[in-house]
């Protein structure tokens, strides 16, 4: 679809009403020459509005844009500067205390030799492939499965959002503690193999650490399953189930096709953040035993802060917000018109 | 109306249902009844068996250490971050909607591409403005990014809203003379009221189980919030594990407590951002 169409169909609703009551309105089709730049201008073509409607009586469109300043000078200082910030400091040299000396691309070639950032960016692959591949269909079944109106299905509901309110650090030190294998749950069933060191083995740590992400996130995926299930027409199961299609056959063929727009959104959130999980594996286990859990963000931090090596930790930085931007822009294309485009066209 | 399917036999939902019940109440019983038990009973007893002798010992060790504090600073953090975040979000949202013109829509877009981007990876260039503006080691130094961070998730659920109030409502209250500030807090505000409790819960728990601001941007112990002080608690008292445990449930009760409140709420608040 083109963004043509879809400018016209979120800006007619809000800006034609206005376009009716005010004469000075500047609507997005026709835009005045004194308002070209929108982020420039568009406070004195405002001011100018103002102006004008005090002067003739008029109604006036709309609060003047400065309204919008304080956020802006949040989300400026604390997340666009940042954001070039850390692309500028990939260049230089910085302890995180002394001066900073521009370096070139020194940073960027030494990170790309280095084992460590190879490592890391291996891990980070598979932790968020892996928890995506596990967590998505037990999220859609635990989804569709809530969405039943039973009243046992309410109460394991309440049950299922508890990890949503731990912090990843409780979360972390729960698990730390539970997975333990002297005195943690493995021994109380008096099965051998489930008191096995999970975490401190590097074979089996990353696939614990998954294992915890999905317990700590699925509820949340979940919960946006079911609220999603809960909107399919409820005639079109009654047609099938007329139609003579069971239980199996009515989850297949309405209730996944129906799940599409969510399975997109709700991949791109899983995949995107999944880029960013520090606290649980720094808590649990510090990027160890040996490097078996060290995933970018965490390297990023080790560098950083622990080797007090800005430069490289910038680089670490910089790469992982490339994956994320790629990750977004590709599913994005992928899934077409997916929802969260369209909530993001409107303003 | 009970939906077709889910009356019938859903053998993989059902089993997946109660199995998942237990992987969530088995890990909380288990931190619970292990912060109950003597740090002797640890080894010897059954993980999952209630303890012999129940004891509070492990909660009295956990509040000797300044927990009462951290808890405090915490408090201050989550209502300081979220009333800036409301203000600032509620006036942008609220220009944003009403205006609907180009400048509007691109200030808008700025803002939501913040959705689509791990911010975590730009903690390097935040330490270094903290330091700059002489913000470290102060509350200060976690509130101000935190503000940033959660602004555009805040404003484009703000926006969703506003958008749902009829135009006629605004233009009635301009006819009247009412200015642009009066129009935002009688009219606008009250209208989203329900989006606005939601965002707030939701900034609100980004901000009491933040981890990574804290750990980076704050250094003395006076200053700590109660997700780093569980993790310095462990860091220092390894072989405690009753009140590692403890500590660990002191820290979800305040939000257990809203969430036994305003389940509803809660919900909608955790959810908030994906679902409208």
């Amino acid at each position: 679809m083109s963004s043509v169409s879809k400018t016209a169909r979120v800006a007619t609703p809000h800006a034609a009403p206005q376009t009716s009551v005010s004469p000075t309105s500047v609507s997005p089709t026709s835009v005045s020459p004194t308002s070209v730049s929108p982020t420039s201008a568009a406070p004195t073509a405002q001011s100018h509005a103002a102006a004008k409607s005090k002067k003739t009586g008029k109604l006036h469109k709309g609060p003047s844009l400065w309204y919008t300043a304080p956020a802006l000078i949040f989300f400026g200082v604390f997340a666009l500067i940042p954001l070039v910030g850390v692309l500028v400091l990939s260049f230089t040299t910085w302890d995180g205390l002394g001066a900073i000396t521009f370096n070139g691309i020194g940073n960027w070639v030494r990170m790309f030799q280095d084992p460590l950032v190879m490592n890391a960016f291996k891990l980070t692959i598979i932790l968020t492939i892996v928890s995506w591949a596990v967590q998505t269909p037990i999220c859609i079944l635990l989804g569709t499965f809530m969405a039943g109106t039973q009243k046992y299905r309410a109460f394991l509901a309440v049950f299922y959002f508890l990890p949503l309110l731990f912090s990843s650090t409780a979360v972390a030190i729960t698990w730390k503690n539970l997975l333990d294998p002297n005195f943690g749950v493995g021994k109380a069933f008096g099965i051998g193999w489930l008191a096995h060191n999970w975490l401190g083995d590097p074979k089996t740590a990353l696939w614990t650490v998954i294992f915890v992400v999905s317990w700590c996130f699925i509820p949340l995926h979940s919960l946006l399953y079911q609220g999603a299930v809960r909107q399919i027409p409820q005639t079109m199961y009654e047609a099938a189930t007329i139609d003579g299609a069971g239980p199996i056959r009515q989850f297949f063929s309405i209730t996944l096709p129906q799940l599409k727009y969510t399975f997109a959104t709700d991949s791109t959130l899983m995949i995107v953040g999944s880029l960013t999980y520090f606290d649980l594996v720094y808590v649990m286990i510090g990027g160890g035993p040996g490097n078996a859990t060290r995933i970018l963000p965490l390297d990023m931090y080790l560098k950083g802060f622990k080797s007090y090596d800005m430069g490289g930790a910038s680089v670490v930085g910089v790469i992982i917000l490339a994956l994320g931007i790629a990750v977004s822009l590709i599913l994005n294309k992928v899934s077409g018109s997916d929802k969260m485009e369209s909530q993001m066209e409107g303003a | 109306m009970i939906r077709i399917k889910n009356k019938q036999y859903n053998v993989v939902g059902g089993f997946l249902g109660w199995f998942w019940f237990a992987l969530i109440v088995i890990p909380i019983y288990y931190i619970v009844v292990t912060s109950l038990r003597d740090q002797s009973e640890i080894y010897s007893q059954n993980p999952l068996s209630l303890p012999k002798h129940f004891t509070f010992a492990a909660y009295g060790r956990v509040f000797a250490n300044d927990f009462l504090l951290y808890i405090g600073n915490t408090l201050f953090v989550t209502i300081v971050t979220v009333a800036l975040i409301l203000l600032v979000t509620v006036m942008a949202a609220y220009a944003i909607t009403r205006r609907a013109d180009a400048g509007a829509r691109a200030i808008y877009k700025v803002i939501i591409t913040g959705l689509a981007i791990p911010m975590q990876a730009t903690i390097i260039p935040v330490y270094y403005l903290i330091i700059q503006m002489g913000l470290y080691d102060t509350l200060w130094a976690i509130i101000l990014p935190s503000v940033g961070f959660a602004i555009p998730i805040t404003v484009m659920i703000l926006c969703n809203f506003l958008r749902d109030i009829p135009q006629s409502l605004f233009e009635a209250m301009e006819v009247d003379g009412a200015t642009e500030w009066k129009i935002m807090w009688r009219l606008a505000i009250p209208m989203i009221k329900p989006a606005i409790i939601t965002v707030s819960i939701y900034d609100a728990l980004q901000v009491w189980n933040g981890f990574l601001f804290p750990l980076i941007l704050t250094q003395s112990s006076s200053n700590r919030v109660i997700t780093l002080s569980l993790w310095a608690f462990q860091g220092q008292f390894t072989v405690d594990i009753p009140g590692i445990l403890a500590a660990v449930v002191v820290s979800v009760i305040p939000i257990l407590t809203a969430y036994i409140i305003g389940r509803k709420q809660m919900v909608a608040g955790l959810t908030a951002g994906f679902s409208k």
